[in-house]
């Protein structure tokens, strides 16, 4: 592992945080004179701990798997600053941050799109290899073999083609890929959503065995808050380009403090129907907004049950603070009070 | 006892492929009551999509119903005529699909798709089907629906599509409504209200429903009894809250207990259901489901598979073990077991058990 060796020397290894996201802006201008723009992540700011899984939760187009392609560098952000272990990516150029990024890989969604159909699997597990050099090439398809393993499959399978697999196989193929360069951070987009429930359990397993084996630190993007819910140690929630809560899994279940997380919690059908009976779920009111022009104030003030209207809510943009239990932060002027 | 709406009795729907012939749906017997909802629960490929399509005599090519009988108030909807089965279709039964962009014209006006739905079958004009369609978008509650039937399918959002797509199915007052994976393709809280809105309409207009769905939490909140499917059959049906409680099929088990829940913390470890659906054209021998069970013994291996045995008042379950028999200490094992499994395979994954799961 020579390319580990030349990577640079993160500035203290007893930083708890591993990615420190702070400000972030990213704007996509949609054409014309207007100066009009998609604010697809509109100031965020996120720190995600050594190790640990942070779940990030919100509807589609609230900015999540944006999010997810600016930590990993895959698209640069327009303003703000994201440290991974000491280094600041959006400042890295060339070498340096090829460097960096080899330290963090991605799981996508579509297990059917995210394979290049003309290459074996042996190939697409070895192209990371060889993009950084990494051992001899008697090295490198060796462990390309044993990247099959660890995921669960037969290492003899390098010279099939990505169609020659289920979903949930092709899956265990992007984790591999992902795995390759000994990554300490792995971001999940939607790793699961495409698969059969039965299938669901088995990458969610193999998961959570990596990430003990491995120490891997994961952001673990989801709609499926119950899946959030089962994997994750601490869970982010975004809407329209914004983090509005942040808390401990078992807080934010027990006692949620925005009136959106309360919402998107209750929406959800448990799978007992005497619980289903009994459940009153709070049914908010339109859908999410465009994110071109969000709403003034506070951006969920349309759609919120406690909503005042007008005064504070649509006028005044609430800040993410402390609220409820420790390590817990609402941005919304009344926090709790629901 | 309420009316029976619909009967279908021993439905077999095959596929004639270069492969072979795949059975989709292998002799298959339910009904449904008039104003009840059904859930239809299974993975992908397990066959609920088709039954649903050869209800409405929709099944696409290669595929055709091969025997069975499907009774609509006591008709048989297989030797409906072609006219015939135009009028059953839309009047008598209606379908929701999963994707609400695809299945809509998007160079019609959403308006115009709705009455086109209701002119087609004669039954009003078209002076009365115009301000029908507003008073059905308000009842779906599509929000300024008399300005919004003027609009697109793309002026549309995901949720305001379904919600239209569902008026246009109730367009006609249909006696069935089947909903294939309705909300699967839509945000939570979007979720949330086509799900409400569809327990109001069902309760407003006692449409009765066959929900079709992967998602055990829907069935729990919509359904008043399930039908679970496993390669082409059913392996267990009941009242959904017998078969929550106590499933007494493996499968049902193992399902129910494969997905997380949200208002619950942290277990260890979910139950996986180890490999993968079989390929219904080369069925394993014996139950279709001992590859894959936990719970495993040799007569599943080689006894043909068994009937649907009564487990409780109105349950029924296809299984030579049945989870009552199976005790609270081996289910924990299975679930260690799945546990080790998960490492042997990483381990050494055996190539023959992999190699038998490609290509699938």
């Amino acid at each position: 592992m020579q390319a580990a060796e030349r990577a640079p020397a993160a500035s203290s290894r007893t930083d708890p945080v591993l990615v420190r996201i702070s400000g972030t802006f990213k704007h996509f201008p949609i054409g014309g004179f207007s100066g009009a723009a998609v604010r697809a992540v509109d100031g965020v700011d996120l720190e995600i701990m050594r190790g640990e899984t942070l779940g990030l939760v919100g509807e589609s187009g609230c900015g999540k798997s944006t999010l997810a392609r600016l930590v990993t560098g895959l698209l640069p952000a327009a303003a703000g600053s994201i440290v991974f272990d000491g280094n600041d990516i959006t400042k890295l150029r060339g070498g340096r941050l090829r460097r960096v990024r080899q330290k963090m890989q991605m799981i996508f969604q579509d297990p059917f799109a995210s394979l290049d159909p003309r290459m074996t699997v042996g190939d697409i597990l070895q192209e990371p290899l060889d993009n950084f050099s990494v051992g001899s090439v008697r090295e490198r398809r060796r462990r390309v073999q044993e990247l099959l393993r660890l995921v669960g499959l037969n290492p003899n399978f390098t010279n099939r083609y990505p169609h020659e697999f289920s979903g949930g196989q092709r899956q265990r193929i992007g984790i591999a890929r992902a795995l390759a360069l000994n990554p300490s951070f792995i971001v999940c987009d939607e790793p699961v959503s495409a698969l059969d429930v039965s299938i669901q359990a088995q990458i969610i397993n193999l998961l959570q065995d990596l990430q003990r084996e491995f120490n891997l630190t994961y952001l673990f993007i989801a709609h499926d808050l119950a899946v959030v819910r089962h994997l994750s140690d601490r869970i982010a929630v975004m809407y329209l380009g914004k983090v509005v809560e942040t808390a401990d899994r078992n807080d934010i279940y027990d006692r949620p403090q925005h009136p959106y997380t309360k919402a998107l919690l209750s929406s959800i059908p448990v799978p007992d129907p005497i619980v289903e009976m009994g459940r009153a779920p709070i049914t908010l009111k339109g859908e999410i907004p465009s994110p071109v022009n969000p709403p003034s104030g506070c951006r969920f003030h349309p759609r919120c049950p406690i909503a005042r209207v007008p005064g504070v809510c649509d006028e005044v943009e609430p800040a993410l603070e402390p609220h409820g239990a420790a390590d817990q932060a609402a941005a919304c002027h009344f926090a709790g009070q629901f | 006892m309420a009316q029976t709406l619909l009967q279908v009795d021993d439905l077999h729907t095959q596929f004639f492929t270069s492969r072979g012939v795949v059975r989709a749906v292998d002799g298959i017997s339910f009904h449904v009551d008039a104003g009840e909802t059904l859930g239809v629960v299974g993975e992908s490929g397990c066959g609920k999509t088709m039954t649903a399509l050869s209800i409405l005599r929709l099944v696409p090519d290669p595929g055709r119903i091969t025997s069975g009988r499907i009774l609509f108030r006591g008709k048989d909807v297989t030797k409906m005529t072609d006219e015939e089965i135009r009028d059953f279709r839309g009047n008598d039964v209606a379908m929701i699909f999963q994707d609400p962009m695809t299945s809509m014209n998007p160079v019609t006006k959403v308006g115009a798709q709705i009455e086109e739905a209701m002119t087609a079958h004669e039954r009003f004009t078209e002076q009365v089907a115009r301000p029908r369609v507003i008073e059905l978008l308000k009842r779906v509650r599509v929000p300024a629906a008399e300005s919004r039937v003027k609009d697109y399918p793309h002026q549309f959002s995901g949720g305001m599509r379904q919600r239209a797509m569902i008026a246009m199915g109730l367009s006609n007052e249909p006696s069935l409504l089947i909903a294939d994976e309705p909300t699967t393709a839509l945000d939570v809280t979007v979720q949330a209200q086509i799900i409400q809105l569809m327990k109001q309409l069902n309760r407003e207009l006692g449409t009765a429903m066959m929900l079709i769905t992967h998602n055990m939490a829907l069935v729990a909140s919509l359904c008043q009894r399930i039908i679970v499917m496993y390669a082409g059959r059913i392996v267990e049906e009941g009242p959904v809250e017998q078969i929550f409680k106590s499933p007494q099929h493996p499968y049902t088990w193992s399902l129910l207990r494969s997905v997380p829940r949200v208002d619950e913390a942290r277990k260890d470890r979910l139950v996986s259901i180890k490999g993968m659906p079989p390929d219904l054209s080369h069925p394993p021998p014996g139950c279709k489901f001992h590859p894959r069970c936990p719970f495993v013994i040799d007569r599943c291996k080689v006894d043909p598979e068994p009937e649907l045995e009564e487990v409780a008042a109105g349950q029924v379950a296809r299984c030579w073990v049945l989870m009552r028999n199976v005790k609270e200490e081996s289910t924990e094992a299975a679930k260690q077991s799945a546990l080790s499994r998960d490492a042997a395979e990483k381990l050494k994954a055996s190539p023959a058990e992999v190699e038998g799961n490609a290509g699938g």
